[in-house]
């Protein structure tokens, strides 16, 4: 449209970091209600925690981790211009996010086989606080896949764009943000695992 | 300086982009701009005509016309269609998006498709939201609020509305991300960040605010959604959780939201105003810092509306106190205005005319928001008329007139053409007298104990609740004038040159309308503020 367009790298990735401010406070809503409740029903927050399995979490912290490393490296490999070593390490990033996600159908399908799901007879025969526990859990968990999921459709489309050469290694900028944006995936992350899994 | 040659519309006829497809696929920030602004105003009106059936309604105690069920509904449809579809983009996507890239010497937004983006979601959501009116159980009756339990438990349609409203926040929070990286990365040469106009700067806080607050509505309108579609309630107390959360979630982000409405009012006024006094703002940096202070504390005193909800008596003083800290910055801002004013040259054109009555009816606005703000007060006017009457005075009286006022300043400017000022003025009578006929006499009423959302009324109320519909239909009068006046001038104005008001900002120095790459080949060089009326040759 303009003749003038002229690309701001810095304008693009400072856009980018609000953009993940906001998503960042987005969860904050659920931290806050976690935080509410935690202080509302200690004792049954301690007791349905204990019901999580550590394996699964522990399992999907270490991908979501090395997907994060295959992230970076590919954006290295891309301005050293080794683009065919960046499309397979972000290949092995959407490969991570899908085994992250499969993990996380196991898991919930295991709890759900245990009567541990929102309005389920078995909670409700349980202490409230549980219950509360576990709706935030199932909603917490599954905004994260949403964005899992989400990262990995952004993740294709910019490989889609590096086989167009629309992103290459003059160009990446698109590529660092979409590499931003799975971190952010992988932080909230890293502190949804304590507060789940660990702490209590 | 000089204008086109006849014939030429600059943005508004681009021969690169013809017809409706170039309107709306554009990403020229200003064709953006005049999108969102003619948007805008067709929700005013349509909100207005809710407003004034309400009104109707309340005329005589008794059904008058409308069902219980009905008043529920229209109140519901006004209140969503004029915070969530008028106020809150009004100034900021309308006029930010037409003014803000030429006030700081910029081609464009730094992300001109995102921009676009933001408009078309903005029109989805709208789309969405009055869909909501006719699919599922009816039209949403509880309240632009949202309150849970009602919300997720009634049986009209509120899961759509609530989609609306967060497809709208969205876009509000695209928007945001998109002025604060054009403020920071497109200024042009000599646009240092005390050299900006007010405008911008009360956009900038805005857009702060924006990036902040709307996500915590996005979570909390989708927590209730979840619990009408999965039965999962984080707020509902047969699971554990607790409604009085949803309160805080729901005002964490709707008490901010006041100050993206009102901000970008006060920014309007501040360019305003020196430009009619012929001097230059009184305080510059103080009325800055004033809103960079209003968009910090603002965020902190959500509490003050749920003094009656349920909150410990702490959090209730603390909240009360940080409400009277918020009015500072506010007072200081009015301060500054009048001693702009003061000994200045004024000239009484129609933008200065809505302007001041701005800091006339926001400051009434602003000082009976002090009565609710003291807990012990508001105790006994909480959900009365009188906070209806309050939040009219700030919201239509400070951010639509200042809305007003920025239409009678800037669309010369985009369209190159002038209204009639004797007809303006006269549109401002009738809207100035029939606004505080209307809104103070319910402010009166509700301190007599007349309850809000209610179609009914006790007869003793009659009178009172006579007059301000009355007051409602010479309001109702000033705005068709008004509009009538503004929609001519837009087709058959009288043309006007590039500086019709002699400002000194970097808009006024591009021809009317402007071309659509703003500044040409050369970005502008600039080299003295904003109300630097000698430095720019104007006085
Ligand atoms: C001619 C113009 C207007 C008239 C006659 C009008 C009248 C009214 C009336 C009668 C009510 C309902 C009172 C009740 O029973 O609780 C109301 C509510 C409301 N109005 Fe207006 N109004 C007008 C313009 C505006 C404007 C410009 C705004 C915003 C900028 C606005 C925002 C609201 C809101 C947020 C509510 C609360 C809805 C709720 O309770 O959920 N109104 N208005």
């Amino acid at each position: 449209m303009t003749p003038h367009l002229h690309k701001d790298y810095v304008g693009a990735k400072f856009g980018m970091w609000l953009f993940l401010f906001t998503e960042l406070i987005l969860f904050g809503g659920l931290f806050i209600l976690y935080a509410v409740y935690l202080s509302r029903y200690p004792a049954a927050f301690i007791a349905a925690g204990a019901e999580l399995d550590l394996r699964f979490g522990a399992a999907n912290t270490l991908i979501l981790l090395t997907s994060s490393l295959f992230v970076a490296l590919s954006i290295t490999a891309l301005r050293l211009g080794k683009t065919r070593q960046s499309l397979w390490l972000l290949a092995a990033t959407v490969a991570s996010a899908l085994l992250f996600l499969v993990n996380k159908f196991f898991e919930w399908s295991a709890k759900i086989q245990h009567g541990l799901y929102p309005a389920s007879p078995e909670l409700q025969a349980r202490e409230i606080g549980e219950t509360v526990y576990f709706n935030l859990y199932y909603l917490t968990t599954g905004l994260h896949g949403l964005h899992v999921l989400i990262g990995a459709v952004v993740i294709v489309w910019v490989m889609v764009f590096i086989r167009q050469q629309k992103v290459h290694r003059d160009d990446w900028v698109i590529l660092e943000n979409a590499g931003l944006y799975w971190h952010l995936v992988d932080l909230i992350w890293i502190f949804l695992f304590p507060l789940y899994y660990l702490v209590l | 300086m000089s204008n086109y040659p006849a014939g030429d519309r600059g943005f508004l006829g681009d021969p690169k982009a013809p017809g409706f497809l170039g309107w709306i696929f554009s990403t020229d920030h200003k064709r953006i701009g005049l999108l969102y602004f003619w948007a805008i105003v067709t929700f005013f009106c349509v909100g207005v005509l809710l407003g004034l059936l309400l009104r109707l309604e309340l005329f005589s105690p008794g059904v008058d016309f409308m069902s219980a069920q009905t008043y529920n509904a229209t109140f519901t449809l006004h209140g969503v269609i004029m915070i969530f579809l008028f106020i809150i983009p009004g100034i900021p996507a309308a006029f930010g998006n037409l003014i803000m890239p030429i006030q700081i010497g910029a081609r464009d937004v730094a992300f001109p498709r995102l921009n676009l983006l933001s408009w078309w979601l903005y029109m989805i959501g709208a789309l969405l939201a009055i869909t909501s009116l006719f699919t599922g159980g009816g039209p949403p009756d509880t309240g632009w609020t949202f309150y849970v339990p009602f919300s997720t438990q009634t049986a009209s349609n509120a899961s759509l509305a609530l989609f609306a409203v967060f497809i709208i926040g969205f876009s509000s929070i695209l928007t945001g991300i998109n002025f604060v990286t054009t403020i920071h990365r497109m200024r042009t040469t000599g646009m240092g960040w005390f050299r900006m106009p007010l405008f911008t700067w009360s956009l900038y806080a805005t857009a702060w605010i924006q990036i902040l607050a709307t996500p915590v509505l996005a979570i909390t309108v989708s927590l209730v959604m979840v619990e009408r579609l999965l039965g999962i309630g984080l707020f509902n107390p047969t699971q554990g959780g607790d409604p009085v959360m949803y309160q805080h979630l729901f005002w964490i982000y709707s008490h901010p939201a006041v100050y993206i409405m009102v901000l970008p009012g006060m920014g309007v006024v501040s360019d305003i105003i020196p430009v009619f006094a012929r001097k230059p703002a009184f305080g510059y940096k103080a009325i800055v810092v004033s809103s960079l202070a209003i968009a910090f504390a603002g965020s902190l005193v959500w509490g003050h509306h749920m003094y009656t909800s349920g909150m410990s008596d702490n959090a209730v003083l603390l909240f009360s106190f940080l409400t009277f800290v918020v009015a500072i910055p506010s007072a200081i801002k009015v301060f500054n205005w009048v001693t702009t004013l003061y000994k200045g040259s004024i000239a009484l054109d129609p933008p200065l005319l809505y302007a001041l009555s701005f800091v006339l009816l926001f400051s009434i606005g602003g000082l009976s928001g002090l009565v609710l703000g003291a807990a012990s007060a508001d105790v006994h006017v909480h959900d009365t008329h009188f906070v209806v009457g309050h939040f009219h005075y700030v919201m239509f009286g400070g951010a639509g007139f200042a809305f007003f006022a920025a239409m009678h300043y800037w669309l010369p400017k985009i369209y190159g053409r002038i209204y009639s000022k004797k007809l303006a003025t006269i549109a401002w009578g009738f809207m100035f007298v029939g606004f505080n006929l209307l809104y103070l006499t319910m402010q009166i009423v509700g301190v007599k104990g007349m309850p809000r959302r209610y179609y009914n009324y006790l007869p003793e109320f009659t009178d009172l609740n006579r007059l301000a519909t009355v007051g409602s239909w010479v309001l109702a009068i000033g705005l068709v004038i008004m509009f009538a006046n503004l929609f001519h001038s837009v087709l058959r104005g009288t043309p006007v040159g590039p500086n019709p008001w002699g400002g000194a900002s970097l808009e006024w120095q591009i021809p009317s309308p402007p071309p659509t790459d703003n500044f040409g080949e050369n970005d502008p060089v600039v080299t003295h503020g904003p109300y630097d009326f000698k430095e720019a040759g104007i006085l």
